[in-house]
């Protein structure tokens, strides 16, 4: 590999790894209040608002239904909106945090609603007010499975940022398209596939370090 | 300002703890004695509570009246289903009425806001069947947790916390994570967590229900003492009639959401009046031998033995007079005593040969309670 080449894989990363970083911020700064009305507004929850809750349950579903290919150019117009352009690196982001954002939403409810509802009975009884049971009994008791349910999310995004390319946005996936299978170039196709399978293999190992860390406890 | 001196000799503890039983919690404006009712006092006027479900709807509770008074420890009792729980948590409304009134320290409850019932929750402590601890809060935070909601400063919140822990005996646990203890230190941390409010009224969900006969009596042993030394009021529902022979005073028999009998344990344990209560008493007295129980007919052949068992509570049973009585050849076949609460109540089993029909009304004469089990053929 050229020099050039090991330059442009090296930007691809660091695009790859802006792109998938930023946008799980979002999802999860987004995500994690989603599930905490999902799991909390429904019939009997503590902050019951069963119909808005159908309303937001469905839009979540209607989101994670739509392919991320086709969101990402279905999404243009709110791309160009936000931040201006439809191409780069930053119009990657929107639709990659609006396609995480409710798939993490659905992965942090599973965890949330397994906490025991006798825990929540519990707090209950020695005068917890709603929000000291999001902060001190939800969140807490859920926190391993958000933690594997992020480190999922992660992983996903890191495929879907692969697509980026589409609009222009550069990464790894975008190397691999353009010059390894338009341009026969094995090498930078292997390259970017090992480089690819490293990075999960991190995520997953620092995410699962973290969960069993929590659940030690 | 009712003070109690603590000298804890239990658990090994023998430093003296100063336990402010009124001044120091969190709500003194709300628990000073309403419309004449005394703290740690529970009253329930035709309360019932439908639940609705797709299968149609169910009565779980149905018009209870019943007063709990302060000091006891008053047990509830009754089949899986039979309304228990529901009525323990109308207590502290974690279980609303359909109807009627549960009146709380001489305060109705059902008119509360949220503020006020966050209050009202701060003067009832609740320990659970399978604990409900924070997995992931150690000990300490745990037990910290209701005065740190209310606001209590952190510097009152640490001596708190370390003089319940005490109490309890697990002041060596404090920094630990609940899954690193037995169940029955679980059902301690549950009980200090309850009791850092410093409540009137202990509410006990089946506490004792997921533990093993040692732990049991342990923590059953922690309660009476509790009772004793706080004199806080202890309303604890359980299946097991051994756990109300063993601590409560006073004993209420549910069924079907409706009272079957109400009374001191002693004489509803003695005297049982209820079907249902004689059900749930079957496993403390199921005392007949093996052989006899599988000789056992209920229709009388000739030359067959009467087997009565006989119940009295309080007073003891003229042994000369009963086999006057019975005119016949008397045989014992089992007889104790049991102490409930401090009462003897005597049961016996015997077997008259012969076995006349009208034996059992001559019997009735001498008191206590008389219920035939059946015949037994002299030899087959």
């Amino acid at each position: 590999m050229s020099p050039q080449m090991i330059d442009r894989l090296w930007q691809a990363g660091l695009d790859t790894l802006i792109m998938v970083t930023t946008s799980a911020g979002i999802a999860v700064l987004v995500g994690l209040p989603l599930a905490l009305f999902l799991v909390t507004s429904g019939p009997g929850g503590i902050f019951p608002a069963p119909r808005t809750n159908r309303v937001i349950g469905t839009l979540v579903n209607g989101f994670r239904a739509v392919p991320f290919i086709v969101l990402l150019v279905a999404l243009i117009p709110f791309t160009r909106l936000v931040t201006g352009t439809t191409i780069g690196v930053w119009a990657a982001i929107v639709p990659l945090a609006v396609s995480a954002t409710p798939f993490f939403a659905r992965i942090a409810e599973v965890s949330l609603r397994e906490v025991d509802a006798g825990l929540i009975e519990a707090a209950q009884s020695i005068g917890c007010r709603r929000r000291h049971i999001l902060a001190h009994v939800l969140l807490p008791e859920a926190l391993p499975g958000i933690v594997a349910g992020f480190t999922i999310t992660l992983v996903s995004m890191i495929g879907a940022s692969a697509m980026a390319g589409a609009v222009g946005a550069g990464g790894l996936g975008d190397v691999a398209i353009r010059y390894g299978y338009q341009r026969f170039d094995t090498t930078v196709m292997t390259a970017v596939i090992a480089i690819l399978i490293a990075l999960v293999c991190l995520v997953q190992l620092a995410g699962d370090t973290a969960v069993r860390r929590l659940r030690a406890r | 300002m009712a003070e109690v001196m603590l000298g804890l000799a239990f658990h090994g503890i023998h430093d003296p703890v100063r336990w402010d039983t009124a001044s120091a919690r969190p709500v003194p404006a709300a628990r000073t004695a309403t419309a004449g009712g005394a703290a740690g006092t529970v009253r329930f006027e035709a309360v019932s509570k439908t639940y609705r479900s797709a299968s149609g709807t169910v009565q779980a509770l149905d018009a209870i009246d019943l007063a709990i008074p302060a000091g006891t420890i008053f047990g509830i009792i009754g089949r899986s289903g039979a309304g228990k729980s529901s009525l323990l948590r109308t207590i502290n409304r974690l279980e609303e009425p359909t109807s009627g009134r549960v009146i709380v320290d001489g305060e109705p409850i059902e008119a509360l806001d949220a503020d006020g019932l966050v209050a009202l929750r701060r003067r009832i402590g609740m320990i659970f069947q399978h604990f409900n601890l924070l997995s992931a809060k150690t000990v300490r935070q745990n037990v910290a947790l209701p005065l740190a909601v209310a606001g209590v400063p952190k510097a009152e919140i640490g001596p708190r916390v370390d003089e319940v822990l005490r109490l309890v005996g697990l002041e060596d646990k404090a920094d630990v994570y609940p899954s690193r203890l037995s169940g029955g230190q679980k059902q301690r941390v549950g009980i200090a967590r309850a009791l850092v409010t410093r409540p009137a009224l202990l509410l006990c969900d089946e506490a004792t229900s997921a533990l093993d006969p040692e732990a049991t009596l342990a923590i059953l042993g922690l309660l009476r003492d509790i009772n004793r030394r706080l004199g806080i009021t202890i309303v604890l529902i359980t299946h097991e009639m051994s756990v109300i022979r063993e601590i409560c005073s006073d004993v209420v028999v549910l069924e079907r959401g409706r009272i079957a009998e109400t009374g001191p344990v002693w004489r509803v344990f003695g005297q049982p009046e209820h079907a249902a209560t004689r059900a749930l008493l079957e496993p403390l007295s199921r005392d007949l031998p093996e052989d006899l129980a599988a000789r056992l007919r209920s229709d009388r052949t000739a030359g067959a033995s009467l087997l009565l068992r006989i119940t009295c509570a309080g007073e003891a049973l003229d042994l000369a007079a009963l086999t006057g009585a019975a005119g016949a050849p008397v045989g014992l076949i089992q007889a104790g005593i049991d102490r409930i609460q401090g009462r003897a109540v005597g049961r016996m089993i015997i077997a008259i040969a012969g076995a006349a029909p009208e034996v059992e009304e001559r019997l009735r004469v001498l008191g206590g309670e008389i219920e035939r089990i059946g015949y037994v053929a002299a030899d087959d």
